[in-house]
């Protein structure tokens, strides 16, 4: 075996184990000496589980002695921190939730934890999964592992360091406004957002109710289906996930693309786009064209209210689900006076700026006198922009576009306005907003070696046919065989 | 559209979020930011739009009422601030 362990991908790991070249406890240890070595400097995570990890991997070699070979047996992962793990601290990327375990571990998690996998630790978001950096951690800002002075991006920047990194197989994120796809493009890893429904949200700490999705950093397409096949599917305790069947997702990466209708957005290739990010995209989509798929340009003309639309939805439904945070049940409590102050102290000083913001923004529009011209507004213009993907995918199976506008920026560049970082997720919050699955994958690398992200759209339940065009795309370039160096490795 | 600094803190007040002077003021000018951005919605014709506060076409989830095992009473508490006697210890809502 000439890649290092740490180095290799699921279904390699997979392979290897089956064969017997390595247990699942060599490969853990092989992922912590890693982390060891590179996550001071990259810092994707918030907390270890090393001890878990290892009683985690040794289990497995006793599944796999004793003839079972589950889906993902022995696979060391790392899990964003906004989803809850039963005897592990749970913070959110929150102050509020610094002394926070959880009763109970998300669905998507079990699933994965029944199909062998190796939890190796929680990783760093923005707080409560609001930011496009990670620089909105209550405890510390996340580095891209191809530049340790840039964003990772966010908010699940943590997973997708950890992915690039090689500190984690793949990683568990989630994605309200492209906070799964938008740290794949900057990390240069592959990022998949389910669409609505598809993967219980029970035990995913709520932020945007409506818009909340767990979705997948992975080094390839096939990692990323294989995932997919374990955590999606009908959950009794998520009425809002779908009753649809689940199907083996790595069936569908057939390699090709021919007779595929692919849709070119003119709406998504504007001004302010990086113009090697746009030159990047607008290549990947014209070698699909020539692997056989056809090109064809489709217009989503509401794309420009996509963006007001989405704070003014995600923010009212964040105020709402944030208003559990009492300081009585559990988190922070100030200990102050009375019922009130005491929730007005244990709020004040337990939640970050960015929180706060968007609590008071989401309060606002929701506020008597404001409610129609702003929610109201926002779910009437929701409507119209989901009937322009539907009317677009009558026409087309795919929508390609760009992840984000440009590639990673650098720490400290946006922080003080919150516009210019939410524009970061101007391109990835339409498929929340009506239901659709998405996905990123790397096209290439900007003049700084920067990756970039190419956009893949379905529509909701469409996973199959995003999937088998981003593995026909990855398997013809050589994108994914790149790898960040964080740090001088046997330095 | 410029918020005031008493919308500001009425809105604190909704939200119970308690404020600090200079959060107001930077509230103040930060929401009234997004808010200008968030203009533009005005200027779609949404007379005859439904809105749409849920993608999905499921209606009236409907689940058994059968009992089954749930939190024990130490684990559920086991987060609490303050707690007594098996439940959460909250401050007076009246005052005497």
């Amino acid at each position: 075996m000439s890649k290092a362990l740490y180095a290799l991908t699921i279904h390699e790991a997979l392979a290897g184990m089956r064969r017997g070249a390595f247990s699942a406890v060599e490969l853990t240890q092989a992922l912590l000496e890693r982390i060891a070595q590179t996550d001071s400097q990259v810092k994707a995570y918030l907390t270890l589980t090393a001890e878990l990890a290892l009683e985690q991997a040794a289990a497995a070699d006793a599944r796999r002695a004793a003839g079972d070979d589950a889906p993902l047996l022995g696979i060391p992962m790392a899990i964003k921190d906004v989803l809850c793990t039963a005897g592990v601290r749970t913070t959110c990327g929150s102050r509020i939730l610094e002394n926070f375990t959880p009763p109970y571990t998300a669905t998507a998690v079990r699933r994965l934890a029944e199909a062998g996998m190796v939890m190796l630790g929680k990783t760093n978001t923005d707080e409560f999964a609001m930011g496009s950096s990670t620089e909105n951690s209550g405890y510390f800002t996340t580095h891209n592992p191809w530049d340790l002075e840039r964003v990772p991006g966010g908010s699940s920047g943590g997973s997708g360091a950890a992915v690039a990194a090689q500190e984690a197989l793949a990683a568990l994120g989630t994605d309200t406004g492209g906070s799964v796809r938008l740290p794949a493009a900057y990390c240069g890893v592959v990022g998949l957002k389910p669409s609505y429904g598809r993967v219980s949200r029970y035990g995913l700490v709520a932020y945007g109710s409506s818009l909340d999705q767990v979705g997948v950093l992975a080094k390839d397409v096939r990692d990323a289906a294989l995932i997919l096949s374990v955590m999606a599917g009908h959950d009794d305790h998520d009425s809002t996930s779908m009753p649809a069947p689940v199907p083996d997702y790595a069936a569908a990466l057939t390699g090709d693309v021919r007779g595929l209708r692919i849709g070119l957005p003119d709406e998504y290739f504007i001004a302010g786009v990086q113009p090697d990010v746009e030159a990047a995209v607008r290549q990947a989509i014209n070698l699909l064209g020539e692997m056989g798929a056809e090109i064809v340009r489709v217009s989503l003309p509401n794309t420009e209210k996509a963006l007001p639309v989405y704070y003014l939805v995600a923010t009212a439904e964040a105020s709402a689900n944030l208003s559990r945070f009492d300081g009585v049940r559990y988190g922070f409590s100030a200990g102050a006076g009375s019922i009130l102050e005491n929730y007005r102290e244990s709020r004040g000083q337990g939640f970050g700026a960015e929180v706060k913001r968007r609590i008071m923004l989401g309060t606002y529009v929701l506020s008597a006198g404001y409610y129609d011209a702003y929610y109201l507004k926002a779910q009437q213009v929701r409507t119209l922009i989901k009937q322009d993907f539907e009317a677009a995918f009558g026409q087309v199976d795919v929508i390609a576009c760009p992840v984000a506008p440009t590639t990673a920026f650098r720490i400290g560049e946006k922080a003080n306005d919150p516009l210019a970082m939410y524009l970061s997720d101007v391109f990835t919050i339409t498929p929340n907003l009506a239901g659709m699955c998405g996905a990123s994958v790397p096209c290439g690398f900007d003049a700084g070696g920067l990756p970039i992200g190419l956009q893949l759209m379905g529509p909701p339940l469409g996973e199959e046919v995003v999937l088998r065009t981003a593995h026909a795309y990855e398997q013809a370039t050589t994108w994914h065989t790149h790898w960040a160096q964080p740090v001088a490795v046997g330095a | 559209m410029r918020l005031t600094i008493d919308e500001v803190r009425h809105v604190a007040e909704l939200a119970k979020l308690r404020l600090s002077e200079a959060e107001l003021a930077l509230y103040a000018e930060q929401l009234s930011a997004i808010l200008d951005h968030a203009e533009s919605l005005q200027q779609v014709d949404t007379s005859q739009v439904a809105p749409t506060p849920y993608v999905l076409p499921l209606y009236n989830v409907m689940a058994d009422d059968a009992p089954a095992p749930s939190l024990d009473n130490a684990v559920a508490l086991a987060n609490a601030p303050d707690k007594a006697d098996g439940f959460f210890r909250v401050r007076a809502v009246f005052e005497e």
